[in-house]
């Protein structure tokens, strides 16, 4: 049993493996800055806009398609919200609200077109990429536009003070104990085998040191960085859908097998519009995160940034022919990316040969995927 | 005494968790038809993917011997060149290319790297006329019949020259017809001293055609014996390890006056040419506790009827259909399944599962509202509802979390069957549901039609096993080219009449 459950994690296994190794070269090269605590703080925030496009995109590629226009959509909600709040004096929650709503809809749009008017999802997403960036620049009209209020700024620079890190980290790892218990109470309820209390406690006090270590160390520097805290929770509640409810199991059977899931009574229009929505609408959030996180919105922001978002999902073991992905195997995959930029950037490695590493890294991780996936067939 | 062409000797093949094969020997002589059988999940499969080098040389213990020599097969083209051809149990086409292609797919008639077309089509259609088969080889696969796919399926197996040609469950698929076809096929290669190894779960078959039969159970060799030595019986004790006394097991619902499915001139017309008629002017019904049979050759429109009722089919539909004494509008299968009809596809692999998934996912698709709270699923639950059809059917696998794909194909049809039964419907649609299903889960699923036929279900089924529409139907309606030209009653129905009918003999 324990046996059959490696070979199953074995993907993560191997992510894992190199993003070690990738941290362990970097710090080596970069005499040790790379884990400095304020280092770390840093990297956590390069991940959190990939990190939550790509949870987006999971849903797109598990459903069967693909979501080209999250970087452009990234950049063209951040614009809405500086336009808003800069030349038009809105409160913060309100442009907020505005730039995630222009997000939902953009997804709609992608949605109808591939769901009921029949286009493939890399056309009709290609078309929302040119749209979105064009609506990007003439809206900014080709300016940086800055700066966002105070309240604005804060979603994308502030820390969290330690003491509250402390409970946040404490009721995670609460909720944590309780759900264990709950797990255990439901298998005895139905009369199924338990691992052993053993396994479940170990596991519990492995996860609890990470989630305290982690504080601990983010509280070294100057806290929870709040982009960081807002990733973790849109993490959560996505792996929640992706694993728990109809709605994730729907979107996994779609991309499965789309017969299948048609003739066991899924609604499959409808569940390929909600993963466009997800999508466009998460992108939407990476894109007031970015503008808050520079205090600006800019004519350049998002551009390219759909590939590392794939990237991020392909690294994470996101199978491109659709049904098969997860979450935080994803969170890694963008972990990975941005470890590299993070990285390379540090010990002052040249852009382009930036670009060339991140090709071959992006490479060599799904090959040694699908190498590992044959081995344990 | 013909000299012997292929041994295997003490083959273990273990997957993770399961040891699929242990220590099985088998024996084929020269030009001999052999038979492999054994229930669902035995190992035949696996055995013959061992053979024909899917599994390579050493992941596997035992040996192959091949006229006497040692065979080390690491990919399948080397059981290729030793002679070996194989048909899969699951189609292994390209179903975006057409038939021609397809044949020869890998080894295309070329010089200096450009394909000669008109070579290949010439080649493909001899092949063909050889055979005896009759396909469009400009026509795409995914555009023609399981049944004709199959065909084509063993036309490419022989276009390389074999002298050892395994065909697993070739006839699963097929029509009375076709399997006449194929037999005949099966008996020229015998001719040119071509040796066959069939895997069949239809033993009628293996009586008529096969010169010796190897049982094997749980993954072991039960024996090898001269046909001459065997009855159908006798392969069914060896396979099952116990007496099997009836086929069709008794039945004691009642048919209730309910009158639960009821379609009044269903017409429908082909979504790609409206002015072509799929059905004319179909009307029948079924109630409560009542089993219906309908029979017809491949391409009659028996699956295009369950469908179009079932909300799946596009295309323009014209008639009126009643559930339950109430007139419906069915756009959607969601809408089909909401009223409480239920449908088990032909298609298992095209249209029913999601093979990448497990057993579980797989099982709850179609009830996910059953086994959640407030759109959240309780996972417990559904391992809980799974476990049930596993053991009322017999699925058999070491856990409910496997991925379908690795069960043996008996056991992904009977995982498609727990998906349609837990959504309990009033009508259930049964397209081909022992297809692929050895003898004794075959009487598990009669139990269990019947059964649930004295719960008050009325059942539709679609099937091309003659004896199986006659040893369970309450009443048999026939198909032919998209109408119902006759309909018996249990007492009356014989299979010459259903053939009469059948193949249009009888239109008037
Ligand atoms: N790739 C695989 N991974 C894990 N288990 C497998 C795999 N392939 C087959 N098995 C297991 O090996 C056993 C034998 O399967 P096999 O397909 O050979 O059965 P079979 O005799 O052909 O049955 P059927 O009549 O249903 O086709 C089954 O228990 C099956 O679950
Ligand atoms: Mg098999």
């Amino acid at each position: 049993m324990i046996k059959l459950n490696f070979k199953k994690n074995i993907s993560a296994f191997i992510m894992l493996i190199s993003l070690v190794v990738i941290a362990a070269v970097f710090s080596i090269l970069s005499d040790g800055i790379f884990f400095y605590p304020r280092n770390i703080a840093m990297l956590a925030r390069q991940t959190t806009i990939v990190a939550i496009m790509a949870i987006g995109m999971m849903f797109v590629i598990v459903a069967g398609h693909i979501d080209l226009s999250v970087g452009q959509m990234m950049g063209f909600a951040g614009t809405v919200a500086a336009v808003l709040q800069v030349w038009y004096k809105w409160d913060t929650a309100p442009a907020i609200i505005a730039a995630l709503f222009v997000g939902i809809l953009g997804g709609v749009w992608h949605g109808y077109w591939v769901a009921y008017r029949k286009i493939p999802a890399f056309i009709a997403t290609l078309g929302g990429m040119l749209i979105f960036q064009g609506a990007k620049i003439g809206l900014g009209k080709s300016m940086s536009i800055a700066p966002m209020n105070e309240s604005f700024a804060k979603l994308g620079q502030a820390y969290i003070p330690a003491y509250i890190g402390w409970i946040i980290g404490s009721i995670a790892v609460i909720a944590m104990i309780i759900s264990v218990i709950m797990n255990r109470r439901s298998k005895i309820k139905f009369n199924f085998q338990t691992v052993p209390v053993g396994v479940d406690i170990a596991k519990t006090i492995g996860i609890t040191l990470v989630i305290f270590v982690a504080v601990w160390y983010l509280n070294r520097y100057q806290g929870i960085p709040m982009p960081v805290m807002i990733m973790l929770v849109l993490a959560l509640i996505f792996s929640f859908v992706a694993k728990k409810t109809i709605l994730g199991r729907n979107i996994f059977a779609l991309g499965g097998n789309f017969e299948a899931a048609t003739l066991s009574g899924i609604k499959t229009k409808m569940n390929t519009v909600i993963v466009f929505v997800i999508s466009s609408g998460l992108a939407a959030a990476a894109g007031i995160i970015l503008t808050a996180r520079l205090n600006a919105a800019t004519p350049a922001a998002g551009d390219g940034k759909e590939l590392d978002a794939i990237a991020a999902c392909v690294i994470g073991g996101t199978s491109m022919t659709g049904g098969v992905g997860s979450i935080p195997a994803v969170i890694v995959g963008a972990l990975v990316m941005a470890a590299l930029d993070n990285g390379m950037s540090l010990i002052n490695l040249e852009t382009y040969w930036q670009y060339i590493v991140k090709g071959l890294v992006l490479t060599f991780a799904v090959w040694a995927d699908t190498m590992s996936k044959s081995r344990s067939e | 005494m013909k000299d012997t062409v292929l041994e295997m000797r003490n083959i273990t093949k273990e997957f993770p968790g399961v040891k699929a094969l242990d220590n099985v020997t088998l024996e084929v002589k020269r030009g001999d038809t052999h038979a492999l059988v054994g229930e669902n999940g035995a190992g035949k499969s696996t055995l013959m993917k061992v053979l024909s080098g899917v599994y390579p040389y050493k992941t596997y213990d035992g040996e192959i011997l091949i006229n006497g020599e040692i065979a080390t097969f690491h990919t399948t083209r080397d059981s290729e060149k030793a002679g070996v051809a194989i048909i899969y149990q699951e189609l292994a086409l390209v179903k975006d290319l057409n038939v021609a292609e397809n044949i020869f797919l890998g080894k295309l008639h070329q010089r200096g790297g450009v394909v000669s077309w008109d070579k290949v089509y010439f080649e493909a259609q001899k092949l063909l006329d050889d055979l005896g088969v009759e396909v469009d080889l400009s026509k795409k696969i995914k555009d023609i019949g399981i049944g004709q796919q199959q065909l084509v399926e063993i036309v490419k197996a022989l276009s390389v020259d074999a002298d050892i040609l395994i065909l697993d469950e070739p006839t699963a698929a097929l029509t009375e017809a076709e399997v006449e076809l194929l037999m005949e096929i099966i008996r020229k290669l015998k001719a040119k001293g071509v040796t066959c190894i069939l895997i069949s779960h239809k033993l009628n078959e293996v009586m008529e055609i096969c010169d010796r039969c190897t049982v094997i159970r749980d993954g072991a060799t039960i024996g090898t014996n001269d046909i001459s030595e065997l009855d159908e019986d006798k392969i069914i004790k060896m396979m099952a390890g116990r007496e099997l006394t009836q086929r069709y097991p008794d039945k004691t619902a009642v048919i209730q006056d309910r009158v639960m499915l009821e379609v009044k001139s269903l017409c429908k017309w082909s979504k790609e040419d409206d002015s072509k008629k799929i059905l004319d002017d179909i009307s029948f019904n079924v109630k409560a506790g009542e089993i219906l049979g309908i029979s017809g050759l491949m391409g009659a429109g028996r699956t295009e009827l369950l469908m179009s009722i079932f909300g799946y089919m596009k295309g323009r539909q014209e008639g009126e259909i009643i559930i339950d004494g109430e007139a419906v509008k069915i756009s959607t299968p969601k809408k089909a399944i909401e009223l409480g009809m239920g449908l088990v596809t032909e298609d298992r692999k095209k249209l029913g599962l999601v093979l990448i998934q497990s057993i579980v996912n797989n099982a709850t698709l179609a009830s996910l509202k059953k086994v959640s709270r407030n759109g959240v699923l309780n996972a417990d639950m559904e391992v809980h509802e799974t476990n049930k059809f596993v053991d009322s059917i017999g699925i058999k696998t070491p856990s409910v979390d496997v991925q379908v794909q690795k069960l043996s194909g008996g056991n992904q049809q009977k995982v498609l069957l727990a998906r349609c039964l837990m959504t309990k419907p009033k009508v259930l649609f049964l397209d081909e549901p022992t297809r692929g299903i050895d003898v004794g889960a075959k009487y598990e699923i009669y139990t269990l039609m019947n059964e649930l036929a004295a719960q008050g279900t009325a059942i539709v089924m679609v099937s091309s096993e003659m004896p199986e529409v006659i040893g369970m139907s309450d009443r048999v309606v026939v198909m032919h080219e998209g109408e119902i030209v006759c309909e018996y009653s249990r007492n009356e129905v014989s299979q010459e009449k259903i053939m009469l009918y059948a193949s249009g003999g009888c239109n008037d």
